[in-house]
């Protein structure tokens, strides 16, 4: 079963790590990414921007609106997220508290992927 | 990360809304200042314990606020307050109270404080040093340190802001709108102003925090107005410069002129943040001075060589700047481009009436020696250069005059 992990967490606090607060911490979520990729249970992951980089279109109107920052103004952010490929629930949970072992604080939300599209371009 | 550094992540993060608010409750910046100090103390001895609450933030108001009625009762011999150890979280706080440290004034603590920092009647530099006191809690030390003056002097200089703001009776309801946006621009002219204090002389460290902490203020502006294209501006403009900074100087600690930096050591994450928010300012059409000078460096961030840089852009651009915000300054800076497109004598020509205007400034003998150069007058350039020397206003601006002179002398002496 594929899981997306969503990673919430207060983009102020984390936008004030500082430079070498942030390195150590990516370099410990790496040797986690690095173990689970190696057992064949992490697929892509990624990092957002700041909110404040970010565009809402709003389609419940036609034409759609478009709007400056956030889908919803939040205490806790959507910052980012990983795609996990594991057997069942307690297994995406495992992977998910490895990951939170080394990056406390904010929320994990496990969600399974209903449809996945891989990315089919050719380079 | 260990509990200090996150402790004191959340200290920062939460500061600008804590010390918003304890400034609305007791109208006075010392006692705000004070009561988040308080707090923070505080959080520092319970955090580790009882782990960190919810939301930082609201505790830390809760707590400040408390901790200073606390003194003035006690000073009353009336009764104390709980405990604020026991408060792990806001569930354990009376409602209305939790319900009005929530959201619907955090927009108006924070503008409140900015706008107080940024008040008129303070000259710019009291506007800096108050503002990375108060809204970013640098110590007096560190803004002694990246102002290059005494802490002493520093000290002084803050306590003569807050004299200042308190003689000044600053209004503590929330800003009308028309008020809003007049004192929106001192806000971004102050945030702009510890960016270039950072920016201009350096590779030091206690200047490089300021790039960061400008940076940093101008994210929190962007929340507080999602939809202000100038605002977006400014953050790009900064984050854009700033995405150069590893390349901007060499091992001896030198500036490297852009067209020589080694561009690999931009930082491209910072570059795509800048244009993304490049790219939402578009969208409003609605120009304005840090949206120009954000596109022209959006177009030196674009170019993979300094070779492919479209001068003719960033000509028009500087054009327009210099339609909307006259000044000698952007004419120079105009004047290089036009001398990569239409050459040294023409740049010359744009800048021939600036003389007198700018006869104090590092910069302007500089790009004319070096245009001087270009057309082959040595002698002329050296002169330039000698001035500019004289002018300049660090030991790095100064070297780099040097080196350059060096180079195009050897240059000379090769042909």
């Amino acid at each position: 079963m594929l899981y997306a992990v969503l990673c919430y967490h207060d983009e102020n606090l984390v936008w004030s790590w500082s430079k070498e607060e942030d390195a150590v911490l990516m370099d410990k979520i790496g040797a986690v990414r690095g173990k689970l990729t190696a057992q064949g249970k992490l697929g892509a992951s990624l990092r957002l921007m700041p909110t404040t980089a970010a565009t809402t279109l709003r389609k419940n109107q036609d034409p759609p609106l478009v709007i400056d920052g956030p889908f919803a103004e939040t205490k806790e952010q959507l910052l980012g997220f990983y795609i996990l490929d594991v057997e069942n629930l307690d297994a995406a949970l495992d992977a998910a508290r490895e990951i939170a072992k080394v990056n406390p604080g904010g929320a994990f939300e496990i969600r399974p992927i209903a449809v996945f599209n891989p990315d089919e371009r050719t380079a | 990360m260990n509990d200090l550094s996150w402790i004191n992540a959340a200290l920062a993060a939460a500061r600008p809304q804590a010390v918003g608010a304890l400034l609305r409750y007791f109208r006075d910046l010392d006692r705000a200042e004070e009561a988040f100090q308080e707090a923070a103390l505080r959080a520092l001895k319970n955090w580790p314990q009882n782990g960190p609450p919810r939301d930082p933030a609201a505790w830390l108001i809760m707590v400040g606020r408390n901790a200073a009625l606390d003194g003035v009762r006690k000073d009353a011999r009336t009764v104390a307050l709980p405990d604020d150890d026991a408060i792990s979280d806001l569930d354990d706080v009376e409602t209305p109270l939790a319900e009005r440290l929530d959201g619907s004034h955090y927009r108006d603590d924070v503008l409140r404080l900015l706008f107080i920092c940024c008040h008129p009647d303070l000259p710019a530099t009291q506007q800096i040093a108050l503002a990375l006191r108060i809204v970013s809690g640098l110590t007096v030390k560190q803004i002694a340190r990246a102002f290059l003056v005494s802490e002493a002097a520093m000290e002084q200089r803050i306590t003569r802001a807050k004299q200042r703001v308190a003689r000044a009776d600053v209004p503590f309801e929330a800003p009308g709108p028309v008020e809003r946006s007049q004192r929106l621009a001192a806000v971004m002219a102050m945030v702009y102003l510890v960016f270039n204090e950072g920016y201009s002389a350096g590779d030091g460290e206690a200047r490089a925090a300021l790039c960061d902490e400008a940076i940093r203020l101008s994210r929190l502006l962007l929340r507080l107005f999602q939809t202000e294209p100038e605002v977006m501006g400014l953050a790009a403009l900064m984050i854009l410069q700033h995405a150069r900074a590893r390349a901007r100087f060499d091992a001896d600690g030198e500036i490297i002129l852009l067209e020589d930096q080694d561009r690999s050591r931009w930082n491209g994450e910072l570059i795509g943040e800048g244009l993304a928010l490049m790219d939402k300012a578009m969208r409003h059409n609605r120009p304005g001075a840090y949206q120009i000078q954000a596109a022209i460096a959006a177009t030196h961030s674009r170019a993979v060589r300094a070779a492919d840089t479209d001068w003719a852009g960033i000509d028009a651009l500087y054009a327009a700047l210099e339609r909307m915000q006259p000044s000698p300054v952007i004419t120079l800076n105009r004047a290089v481009a036009t001398a990569k497109i239409a050459g040294p004598e023409a740049a010359l020509a744009m800048i021939a009436p600036l003389e007198s205007a700018l006869s104090g400034y590092f910069h302007f003998y500089g790009a004319r020696g070096a245009f001087l150069l270009q057309l082959g007058r040595t002698a002329e350039a050296r002169t330039d250069f000698g001035r500019a020397i004289a002018l300049a206003n660090t030991p790095a601006e100064a070297a780099h005059i040097r080196r350059h002179l060096d180079r195009h002398l050897a240059d000379a002496a090769a042909k």
